[in-house]
């Protein structure tokens, strides 16, 4: 509980700084801290349990399928990371109140802010290997939202952009990684890895698991070759700088590191890998940050430097590197986040942040430049101060490698710490001494205390860790004992080691340092000589366009405008699939014996075989074209009926009236057309003939086979769980509910598309067409002829009479909602076509848009009803209810859905066919009064 | 009677992509209404041929044809109508926004705009 509320609170806090942002600035910020705080505080709570090696455990279900749940598990690790996440996060809040300006939306500031510290508690607290990549991803999304969060900034959209599609590719092969590694240790569960590593190591997989995993950790920690999103991150404001991209997110990767050091740590493949890419980070970065001027870019590389080292450590193999490295990033976070906060400071003050246009700031801004310089100094490994701490055990760690196998490493470390001293001194040395330069205009002092209080914070901390060390030991065990193993001596800390390897190194390193930062004019010069023609963001960039091009060239050969050739394609490509499928396929013989043959069937086939190749001929005479269609689908609905299913044949006969109704009205806009038939694709006639070849084939390998059906489930239940004999009308309303009542609600949109397809045709271009619009054709003198209309008002009631009959029946018998909803429309427009529109409109007041709501409602609450009894939805109850005078009548509540059912789709296709019918208004059909009128002559027009 | 029903379905799939090829709307309109007659006819064979034992429950009977395809089918065949109606709608009018009936459409020649 207590873990899962540590996560949960920021993520659903993030509401709270927006609403609270009306109120003020002031409001904003305390509506971030709350939820962070009462997390910090239920964090802290449960310190003394972790500490005693008893890890704090929530666990809940989520897809038990798939192997995810809902785990989280306090250990040490987690403990020390989500510390630093929610310590540094409160100091982050505090700054970002006063650096943000004031028309700036800082509670949406706030808001992303507590998305990321909410997704990364998770990373660090999941016990899930499905659960971890779900909140990693989120880290990644909260982080692009954050880098552009100045969204007029060029600048910050790449940078997002990039950071995105690096950290997000990187976090795909890491979910792919963790999958693989789930399946082959038989388990999810992160912390019962480290019991199957004998597993884990032995699986052919192995190699590729690791990989994987690897190059979501190195993506996300921006480990060389992926290094170069991470400066260019920085186009962020410095509050996401300082918390993300150097205290918190971007150690994501180290995180997933030290987690899986019990699986992979101390193997060959893992500590080349991690040893040797760290390494190189770390001196790349390092050289890289010492040539920059810009002071975010300069840190950012420092970060990355950072990083690599802590990498490096990691893959060192000793359980004391590992420790050492878990010190590093606390050292780490502390100093380098006070820089950052620093640097937004100047930036905020001077309005720059370029080495080349600021010097001497100590002058102005004495604050500021002493806490710059401590963090700086701390950051080069001066002592007393914590990174002097960190630095050593780092040092002694990687010396303790064997000269012979090592040398590489040992030169790159001593290199590595050279460059870090060297651009940790020139950050304060030029910006804060000599003589002061500002840019053009600007008026520099201390900032308010929001702005120092975060960064006065951390630097009391890099002072007091730097002397008295051994204060973060418990925290450090703690969290090296979840990662590295319990029960071993860890290294004492202490500020003084005694005279050692290290120590020269140091001193080696402060000397050298000094001299570069000296010489650094003429350096700089030659090193911008021969700058690093690997650009990793302009490879990105190249890359990107180049997809963008394909992309395009493709689109432009696929998308050629001609329906005709997508259905080619698509045929095509279904066809040569399904005869790869047949080829892969064995043998095959019929295993059902044929049905007998009738000899009505025979002739009503050739009908339609006759019908169909009619159409085909005569697709441009429209009228016998659809009246042809009619007839297929008449033998079609004779084929349903002889195939034991009543129900569809009804259907379908319904159906096919009010189809042909439709088609016929639309004859009155789309007339025959009397131009010649446009060029049709090649190889129409073919793929179609193949496409009708391979389909009948399949239908009739299908219909001969033998395979396991529902049949009898369906059959056994119907009556004793639906209430209904008629099996098909029980599965509608009952045993797929669910599926019907999404089915009448697509069918009540599209009847609301139509009705405002139409209506946007009142105005515009359309309108004018349509006012213009000349039907070719002669119109019969008598639209509504005398016997038509008083045959049509005499059958009316009989009609809704059948109607009745046919619903009622429909749960026992053939019927049912969906088929009196087709009678009944007919019965309708039987009205409409014999009397006219206008006629049956004043006399019939229907409004289809409340019908098909009515009926939608009347099927969900059907459907609830069934909740209110504690079943689950439109789950149907059924009795006999004794009616006087009748007696018992057998009901079902799915009658009630199945009633939805008629209204929404009586009114879906009463809907679409009335406002077609209307749209001949706007053309200038004249309506009648009377029934039975004759044509009379349009009032726009000379004649008829 | 398998033979007839495949003979059916496979004529009615050829038809319907021929049409479905056309350039003007309405001939893909009854193009369409075909394939679904095909589509709706392969789904319920699905459940494979049961002759004159409709899937109405009686005490005592053993044969019948199975119902789930049925249920399947029933719908489909009323949303099909809904399609052909929208179809129809749209044909008309973009027949009095554009002034003609043709299911194709200019080809995509502009080149995408990449911010880098």
């Amino acid at each position: 509980m207590g873990a899962s509320a540590i996560v949960a609170l920021p993520l659903l806090g993030a509401i709270l700084p927006p609403l609270f942002a009306r109120a003020g600035r002031t409001p904003a910020l305390l509506a971030a801290l709350t939820p962070s705080l009462a997390a910090l505080a239920l964090l802290w709570g449960q310190g003394a349990a972790v500490f005693s090696g008893e890890p704090v455990v929530a666990l809940a279900p989520w897809v038990p399928s798939l192997g995810l749940e809902w785990a989280l598990r306090i250990d040490g690790l987690g403990f020390f990371f989500a510390s630093l996440i929610l310590a540094i996060g409160v100091l982050i809040f505090i700054y970002s109140r006063g650096y943000l300006a004031g028309n700036e939306s800082l509670g949406t500031f706030y808001a992303y802010l507590l998305l990321f510290q909410g997704a990364m508690l998770g990373v660090v607290l999941a016990d899930n290997l499905l659960l971890l990549p779900v909140f990693w991803e989120l880290t990644s999304l909260s982080s692009f939202l954050l880098i552009g969060f100045w969204r007029h900034l060029q600048d910050g959209r790449r940078g997002a952009r990039l950071a995105l599609a690096i950290t997000g590719a990187g976090g795909l092969a890491l979910l792919a990684g963790l999958i693989l590694l789930g399946e082959v240790a038989g388990t999810y569960r992160i912390s019962e890895l480290a019991a199957r590593r004998e597993v884990i190591l032995a699986a052919p997989l192995a190699p590729v698991i690791l990989a994987l995993i690897l190059l979501g950790a190195f993506t996300k920690s921006a480990q060389f070759p992926f290094h170069f999103w991470l400066p260019h991150a920085m186009a962020a404001p410095t509050p996401v700088s300082a918390y993300l991209h150097s205290a918190t997110m971007v150690k994501a990767g180290l995180y997933l590191l030290a987690r899986l050091w019990p699986v992979f740590g101390q193997t060959d493949a893992w500590d080349a890998w991690v040893t040797g890419v760290g390494a190189a980070t770390m001196l790349l970065g390092a050289v890289i940050a010492f040539f920059k001027d810009d002071l975010k870019a300069l840190l950012a590389y420092s970060t990355v430097s950072h990083l690599g080292l802590v990498t490096m450590l990691l893959g060192l193999g000793s359980p004391t590197a590992v420790f050492a490295a878990m010190l590093h990033i606390l050292m780490h976070a502390t100093f380098k986040a006070a820089l950052f906060m620093n640097t937004g400071i100047v930036d905020h003050e001077t309005g720059s942040r370029d080495l080349r246009r600021l010097g001497g700031l100590a002058k102005v801004m004495p604050g500021t430049a002493g806490l710059g310089t401590l963090a700086a100094l701390s950051m080069a490994g001066v002592p007393p101060l914590n990174g002097f701490v960190s630095k050593e055990e780092m040092l002694a760690e990687a010396l303790a490698i064997r000269w012979g196998d090592g040398w590489l490493l040992w030169a790159i470390v001593v290199l590595a710490t050279i460059f870090s001293a060297a651009y940790a001194f020139r950050y304060f040395s030029a910006l804060f001494f000599g003589p002061l330069r500002l840019p053009e205009g600007r008026r520099a002092h201390d900032p308010p205390a929001l702005l120092w209080g975060p960064p006065l914070a951390l630097v009391v901390a890099v002072v007091v860790l730097g002397l008295w060390p051994g204060l973060a030991e418990p925290l450090l065990v703690a969290a090296s004992a979840s990662a590295a193993g319990s029960g071993r001596a860890w290294p004492e800390l202490a500020l003084w080691h005694g005279f050692g390897a290290p120590l020269v190194v140091s001193v080696a390193a402060f000397v050298c340092g000094a001299a570069l930062v000296w010489r650094y004019p003429a350096l700089s010069r030659r090193a911008l000589a021969w700058a690093l023609p690997l650009d990793g963001r302009r490879m990105f960039f190249a890359a990107q366009t180049g997809l963008a091009r394909g992309a395009h060239c493709l689109v432009v050969r696929l998308h050629s405008g001609v329906l005709g050739r997508y259905v080619l394609l698509l045929t095509g490509v279904s066809l040569v699939a399904l005869a790869l499928g047949w080829g892969m396929g064995e043998g095959w013989r019929p295993q059902r014996p044929p049905t007998p043959v009738n000899g009505l069937a025979v002739i009503f086939v050739a009908i339609a075989l006759v019908a169909i190749g009619l159409v085909l001929r005569w697709h441009q005479e429209r009228l016998r074209a659809v009246l042809l269609t009619g007839a297929v689908g008449l033998v079609v609905s004779l084929a349903f009926l002889h195939a034991s299913a009543p129900d569809l044949a009804l259907t379908q006969i319904a159906v096919e009236a009010v189809t042909t109704v439709l088609l016929l009205l639309t004859l009155f806009f789309l007339p025959q057309h009397d131009a010649a038939s446009l060029p049709k694709p090649r190889g129409a006639a073919v793929v179609a003939v193949l496409a009708g070849l391979v389909v009948g084939l399949l239908a009739w390998v299908m219909m001969r086979n033998e395979a396991p059906t529902l049949a009898d489930y369906f059959w056994s239940r119907s009556v004793p769980e639906g209430g209904g004999s008629n099996v098909v009308n029980v599965i509608l309303v009952d045993f797929r509910g669910y599926d019907t009542y999404g089915e009448i609600t697509v069918l009540g949109i599209a009847g609301l598309v139509i009705y405002a397809l139409l209506q946007g045709m009142q105005e515009g271009v359309a309108r004018k067409n349509l006012h213009a619009w000349r039907f070719p054709f002669a119109l019969s003198a008598t639209r509504h002829p005398l016997p038509f209309a008083v045959t049509a008002r005499v059958m009316l009631p009989f009609l809704l009479t059948a109607v009745v009959y046919v619903f009622l029946r429909g749960h026992n018998a053939p019927g049912g909602g969906f088929i009196a909803a087709l009678l009944v429309t007919l019965a309708f427009l039987i009205q409409y076509m014999a009397s006219g529109l206008s006629w049956t409109m004043q006399r019939l007041r229907l409004d289809a848009h409340l019908w098909i709501g009515m009926g939608l409602l009347v099927a969900g609450a059907t459907g609830m009803a069934a909740m209110v009894f504690g079943a689950p939805f439109l789950r149907s109850a059924h009795g006999e209810v004794p009616v006087p005078g009748i007696g018992p009548v057998a009901l079902a509540s799915a009658m009630g859905f199945d009633l939805g059912v008629l209204l929404t789709v009586f009114g879906a296709v009463t809907l679409a066919l009335v406002q077609l019918a209307f749209l001949g208004r706007l053309a200038g059909f004249a309506p009648n009064r009377t029934p039975m009128d004759p044509v009379r002559p349009r009032p726009s027009s000379e004649g008829g | 009677m398998e033979v007839l029903f495949a003979v059916l379905i496979g004529a009615l799939t050829a038809a319907g992509v021929y049409l479905c090829c056309l350039r003007q709307v309405f001939p893909v309109v009854l193009g369409l209404s075909l394939l679904s007659y095909a589509t709706n006819l392969f789904v319920f064979v699905a459940g494979r041929l049961t002759l004159g034992a409709p899937p109405i429950w009686e005490e005592g009977v053993t044969r019948f044809a199975d119902p789930l395809p049925q249920a399947l089918v029933l719908t489909a065949i009323v949303i099909s109508f809904g399609m052909t109606a929208l179809l129809v709608v749209l044909a008309i009018r973009a027949r009095f926004e554009a002034g003609a009936e043709r299911s194709d459409a200019p080809a995509v020649t502009e080149r995408p705009e990449v911010e880098r």
